[in-house]
């Protein structure tokens, strides 16, 4: 867990800071905030300004910066220090007798790989070493892995930000038509997708926002080009992650 | 950065997109982009600017309400490693800005609830 990581790292002089990045915004993300109690900024991002600003397409995704304001990495995927934890996913949670959809979903997130030892040692290692770090990089390359951005994916942004002020003013017709010109101009943008399925309709209950598709019988009404299990499934789940590179 | 009208405030429009206006031209990091008119005053057109920045502004008319999205100005996210002073909320509704934690090393990490 990122709050137990943070205190075992602390008096090496790096902060953590987490951004919780829901439309749905303090109250959605509230409970696992105060489950977790980080005694570090953590932050409510409902418009996904980290998308915009820093090139985050999923989550969860992190950034090193420097004593001096310089990003040394720039948005990659950032699995938990497993040595001061475990990490704890709803989908590893037990369920009684789960839905289809959701034993679909689970075995598509079993095979979802990420190398959690080998990025918390590089994060030591940097916060050890700091610019002498090899996983420090040059600012030439932390530019050059910052994701794609070109005039449509810009928009995209525009559109996604959009969908997201109408989508707070109540307008959820409104934020629907914005949420799709995003999905289409940022199709890496996997937190943009996985974003709007999750303000969708759906199931009572503890799963509401991991349904993240149609209702069964309800395809007809789906307002969306794809859903979760679709994209995985396409995809290929141990692709969901983009090979770390150090 | 959402607006109903294209003339903004220049302060509004400075923290919101990072960019600032000086005599040079609009600045961000160590990138600055020398700009056909210097704007005057306490506010600006985005209906002049935005093109020059290469920022598009995304108009929905049955709202009245336009988007500015952001710059693109190679291929990248990042058009310099001087990290963007992200400012948002706390779960308490304090605002906290990333700046504020210069001179520590920082892992900002992204996650979600859904």
């Amino acid at each position: 867990m990122w709050q137990a990581f943070r205190e075992d790292v602390k008096a090496q002089g790096v902060e953590v800071v987490t951004v919780g990045i829901d439309t749905a915004g303090p109250e959605a993300c509230r409970s696992f905030i105060e489950a977790a109690d980080p005694q570090h900024p953590s932050l409510i991002d409902e418009h996904h300004r980290v998308a915009e600003l820093f090139g985050v397409v999923n989550i969860p995704n992190a950034v090193w910066i420097d004593e001096d304001g310089m990003i040394v990495r720039p948005a990659e995927t950032s699995p938990a220090p497993p040595s001061v934890g475990v990490e704890r996913t709803p989908n590893q949670r037990a369920m009684e007798d789960p839905p289809a959809r959701v034993v679909e979903m689970m075995a598509h997130a079993s095979q979802i790989t990420y190398d959690a030892p080998t990025y918390e040692a590089a994060m030591r290692d940097w916060i050890a070493n700091g610019a002498d770090s090899e996983f420090a990089l040059a600012p030439d390359q932390v530019i050059d892995r910052s994701g794609t951005r070109n005039e449509d994916t810009a928009r995209g942004v525009a559109h996604f930000e959009l969908a997201t002020h109408f989508e707070l003013a109540g307008a959820h017709e409104a934020a629907i038509g914005h949420f799709r010109q995003a999905h289409e101009l940022v199709p890496d943008n996997f937190a943009y997708r996985r974003q709007a399925w999750s303000l969708e309709p759906s199931v009572e209950g503890p799963l509401a926002r991991f349904w993240q598709g149609p209702l069964e019988g309800q395809e007809a009404d789906w307002p969306y080009e794809s859903d979760w299990n679709t994209d995985v499934k396409e995809m290929g789940a141990p692709n969901y992650y983009a090979e770390w590179k150090p | 950065m959402i607006t109903e009208t294209l003339t903004v405030s220049r302060a509004d429009f400075e923290t919101r997109t990072g960019w600032q206006l000086k005599p040079e031209g609009a600045c961000k990091g160590d990138i600055c982009v020398p700009l056909a008119e210097n704007p005057q005053g306490g506010t600006i057109n985005l209906a002049t600017l935005a093109p020059q920045l290469n920022m598009p502004l995304v108009h929905d008319e049955a709202h009245g309400v336009w988007a500015l999205g952001p710059e693109s100005m190679g291929s990248r996210v990042l058009a310099t490693v001087e990290a963007p002073n992200l400012t948002l909320p706390t779960l308490d509704g304090e605002t906290f800005e990333l700046a504020s934690l210069r001179g520590k090393k920082v892992v900002l990490v992204a996650w979600s609830p859904y």
